[in-house]
């Protein structure tokens, strides 16, 4: 196996890792807090990156996009948590799932309407556009910022939730949401926020991604069924799920794509190997998926009480 | 007594008006007809698990794509390949698309029917979207472009060919589908289902392995979806994996809460109205998703019991 | 024979010893009750004695049969049947419907197919009697989350009966009940006494020394007294432990 191939793969696979970490960590968020199951935070991520695509072509500089496009996509995480989400607090899940199934729909409908049905792409300046040399390996340097990017947003995160009185908050709400509102705490304003970080963190998701893929219609629709995966297997409403299960998931996917036929190739004819290795690597995470609660129902790290 | 005067004229409406404007020249709405009819099949056997059973699957899209698929496979193999005559036999094909939606249905359901809530809402989800990637991934089967249906199901006495049998077929079909969930859910083991969905501890200190009930309605389901895929396949002669995207599975779950979860004809009234509406709006704006989803929303948020709860409020009559 | 054999039971929730090295029996026919403070550990034993909750050490025999690691529902067609603390019932369903589930769980197999079971006297029948019994025929059509609280918990011990159990584990009957109810579902429990073994957990002490045969006493977990309503009333440990704060 080639070293350098493989360093890169495994760069491939940490950042896909972590841009899943960003869009799953609000989706358990919200779940294990607000107990609200929100398909269409695939449609925020989209939104993100539509939203940071036209910053960046107006203000001609993706960093500014970037730095713009995040209140915003919290503002838009705001008025849907008020228009959508709060009316299905206390509804059932399977109420949930239709609600925000149809709100997808609306939300790309009136993405296409905005932004016509083709893709935007999103430029990048030069300092991002080059490679940088370690070692024997080549590496595009947006690929290293989006790892950073992820790494910094991951802390970040860890930090809230645990050494903030936002946090502390937040980690009471979800046991006990009675005690903190009798603590006179707005509990609706602590949702509302809790929504919009969630928002906000799948809007950064696809912020950093629209540079390599561009910003299209309908691109949150493959990661949400990931970001599932992760949070299953993670458990959902654990960060530290989250963030393994992300890792995890995102390694064995990108690694399992180049690889497994090599892989397969060892213990089967060529043929054989290279026939049935695309097919097999397409399904390894929901393997990994089932495999993980077929001994654990309910994900690697369940939250404690639920 | 008002819903089985409903259950009635909708049934002869179906069985009625799609043949007379086809003969009167308007085959659009024959194709129309046939395709709800086939959906509703689906719908039906969804709502076996979900509506009666509790069990939200959000991946039945993948049994329809499976059982499609379960006749354009051999069909396939007979066009290009020496499969005998066997693999364009209904006989055949219909048997395949049931066995393998519901082997399926029981390897999934053993994993997905340990879990609760909203885990198996996401496994059942994902483990659609593992199919989805499986098909995409076997390029021998035309991968993400699909396959063209060279040859419909051969079928003793019936020329599927012909619209009108086809339709036939399908509509004949979903009779059965609705009598048969019809029976099971009035039935010993559809009261142990509708049990677990009440109250799952209960069932289980009384001495039902509601384990082994829910995962036997799994398949059930899963194969008598399986089946209305052969019937889709057939009637588009061509599949692809988009049949199964797990939007699909999203709109098959809106015909069922649409019409009313946990009653006979409601998912065949949501279907109705499901694609009745898509073919009107469609029709008006190329961006029909917008009111479409905006119905859905509204739907969920202020139709509790769907349609067949409108008619009960309005009309009287149980639930 | 004896019928349940419970020894060195214990199970942690965290820190909280809920079942603290456990032993109990239970002799054919007796009717047991387990009384102690909130928060001992009773409704835990109940769980853990029909399956739904597994000890961390220790044995439970049942009818001479190890059944420490057993299923629920595999416990129950042994011959065992529990009502809730917390009413537990399936809401959505007529009161006869509930009923005639506990009647069709003995009943064979329930992987029928084909005949209504609503149609079927052998499981319409025997529930409408013990509807009967507990004085809710009247009720039987009626959605069962119409009813009030004192008849769901007469609907609680409606089902344990129709299970034809040996043994009914029955968590607080009484809970919630005033005046009347409660004395109905005295003089009920007291109908049923004799016929079943029974496991009765109760506050109402009135209630407990007029129907117990014996009476154990359960204190963070443990047991620190067992014996005849007498003894019980007697002991000074139990006293100053328990009856005391009364
Ligand atoms: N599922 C659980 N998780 C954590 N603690 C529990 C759980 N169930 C019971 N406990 C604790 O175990 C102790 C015994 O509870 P329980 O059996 O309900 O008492 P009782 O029925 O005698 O009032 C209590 O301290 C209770 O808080
Ligand atoms: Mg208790």
């Amino acid at each position: 196996m080639d070293l350098t191939l493989f360093t890169i793969q495994l760069l491939n696979g940490l950042q896909l890792g972590l841009l899943l970490f960003l869009v799953a960590s609000g989706l358990t968020l919200v779940f294990g807090i607000l107990d609200f199951v929100n398909l269409a935070h695939a449609s925020l991520y989209m939104l993100g990156a539509f939203i940071c695509a036209s910053f960046t072509l107006w203000l001609g500089n993706f960093v500014w996009g970037v730095l713009l496009a995040l209140p915003v996509t919290a503002l838009v995480g705001l008025v849907v948590e008020r228009v959508v989400a709060r009316p299905l607090y206390a509804r059932d899940h399977l109420d949930q799932v239709l609600a925000t199934f149809g709100l997808i729909l609306v939300i790309d409908t009136a993405a296409q309407l905005i932004w016509g049905p083709a893709g935007i792409a999103v430029p990048l300046p030069d300092w991002l556009e080059g490679q940088v040399q370690i070692g024997a390996v080549t590496l595009p340097s947006f690929r290293l910022l989006i790892i950073g990017a992820g790494l910094m947003a991951a802390a970040g995160l860890f930090w809230l939730v645990n050494y903030t009185r936002l946090g502390m908050l937040i980690r009471a709400g979800a046991s006990n949401r009675t005690m903190v509102s009798a603590l006179g705490i707005d509990i609706q304003s602590l949702f509302a926020l809790v929504f919009a970080l969630g928002a906000t963190l799948a809007g950064l998701a696809g912020m950093l991604i629209a540079p390599i893929t561009e910003a299209s219609i309908g691109m949150g629709n493959s990661v949400i069924i990931t970001a599932f995966v992760v949070i299953i297997v993670g458990g959902i409403g654990s960060m530290k799920g989250a963030f393994i299960a992300a890792l995890m998931i995102g390694l064995i996917d990108t690694l399992g794509r180049s690889f497994l036929d090599d892989i397969f190739k060892l213990v089967m004819s060529t043929e054989a190997a290279e026939t049935s290795a695309p097919a097999i690597s397409a399904m390894l995470i929901y393997i990994i998926m089932a495999a993980v609660l077929a001994f654990k129902p309910s994900g690697l790290f369940p939250p404690k009480v639920r | 007594m008002a819903r089985k005067i409903l259950t009635v004229a909708v049934l002869a409406a179906l069985a009625v008006l799609p043949p007379v404007f086809y003969l009167t020249g308007n085959a659009f709405y024959l194709d129309l007809a046939t395709r709800l009819v086939i959906l509703g099949i689906a719908a039906v056997s969804l709502n076996l698990i979900l509506g009666f059973g509790g069990m939200i699957s959000f991946g039945h899209a993948a049994f329809v794509g499976l059982g499609a698929y379960a006749v354009g496979i051999p069909a396939y193999h007979w066009l290009y390949y020496t499969a005998g005559d066997w693999a364009v036999s209904g006989l055949a094909q219909i048997p395949i698309a049931v066995a393998v939606t519901a082997l399926f249905a029981l390897l999934t359901g053993l994993i997905c029917l340990r879990t609760r809530g909203v885990y198996f809402i996401m496994i059942t989800m994902a483990f659609a979207q593992m199919v989805y990637y499986l098909i995409v991934s076997i390029e021998e089967y035309g991968g993400d472009d699909g396959l063209v249906i060279d040859t419909r199901s051969q079928l003793p006495f019936l020329d599927l060919d012909d619209p009108l049998q086809l339709y036939g077929l399908a509509y004949v079909s979903l009779l059965v589908a609705m009598g048969l969930v019809a029976m099971i859910v009035k039935s010993r083991f559809g009261m142990v289902i509708q049990g677990a969905k009440g109250n799952d501890e209960r069932m289980r200190t009384l001495g039902f392995n509601t384990y082994a009930y829910r995962l036997t309605a799994y398949v059930i389901s899963g194969a008598m979806c399986g089946y209305a895929g052969a019937l889709l396949g057939n009637f588009t002669t061509f599949i692809s994996p988009e049949m199964m995207d797990w939007t699909r599975s999203g709109e098959l779950m809106f015909m069922v809460i649409l019409g009313g979860a946990g009653t006979v004809l409601g998912p065949v009234l949501g279907a109705t109205v499901f694609i009745v509406l898509e073919e009107v709006l469609s029709s008006i704006t190329i961006h029909w998703h917008l009111p479409f989803g905006l119905m859905l929303i509204a739907v969920v948020l202020f139709v509790r019991g769907g349609l067949m709860g409108l008619f009960a409020v309005l009309f009287g009559g149980r639930k | 024979m004896t019928v349940l054999e419970v020894t060195g039971l214990n199970k942690s929730f965290g820190g909280i010893k809920a079942t603290d090295d456990l032993t109990l029996t239970l002799e054919p026919g007796e009717l047991h009750a387990v009384i102690g403070p909130n928060g001992a550990g009773k409704t835990t034993l109940i769980s853990q004695l029909c399956g739904l909750q597994f000890p961390d050490t220790g044995a439970i025999r049942f009818l001479g049969r190890d059944i420490t690691r057993m299923t629920p529902h595999r416990r129950a067609r042994m011959g065992m049947a529990r009502s809730f603390q917390i009413t537990s019932l399936i809401m959505d369903m007529s009161v006869e419907d509930n009923v005639a589930l506990a009647v069709q769980a003995r009943a064979g197999t329930s992987f029928r197919f084909i005949r209504p079971a609503r149609r079927i006297a052998s499981l319409r029948e025997p529930a409408r009697a013990m509807l009967d019994r507990v004085g809710l025929l009247d009720k039987a059509d009626h959605p069962t989350v119409a009813l009030s609280h004192g008849e769901h918990r007469r609907m609680e011990i409606a089902i344990a009966l129709a299970t034809q159990a040996r043994l009914m584990l029955l968590d607080e009957p009484m809970a919630g009940l005033g005046g009347e109810d409660a004395a109905e579902m005295v003089a009920l429990l007291r109908s049923i006494k004799g016929d079943r073994t029974i496991l009765l957990i109760e506050h109402d002490m009135d209630a407990v020394f007029a129907l117990a045969d014996r009476i154990s006493v359960l204190v963070y977990g443990h047991i620190i007294a067992t014996g005849a309503p007498d003894e019980i009333r007697a002991n000074a440990a139990v006293q100053q432990a328990y009856l005391g704060e009364d």
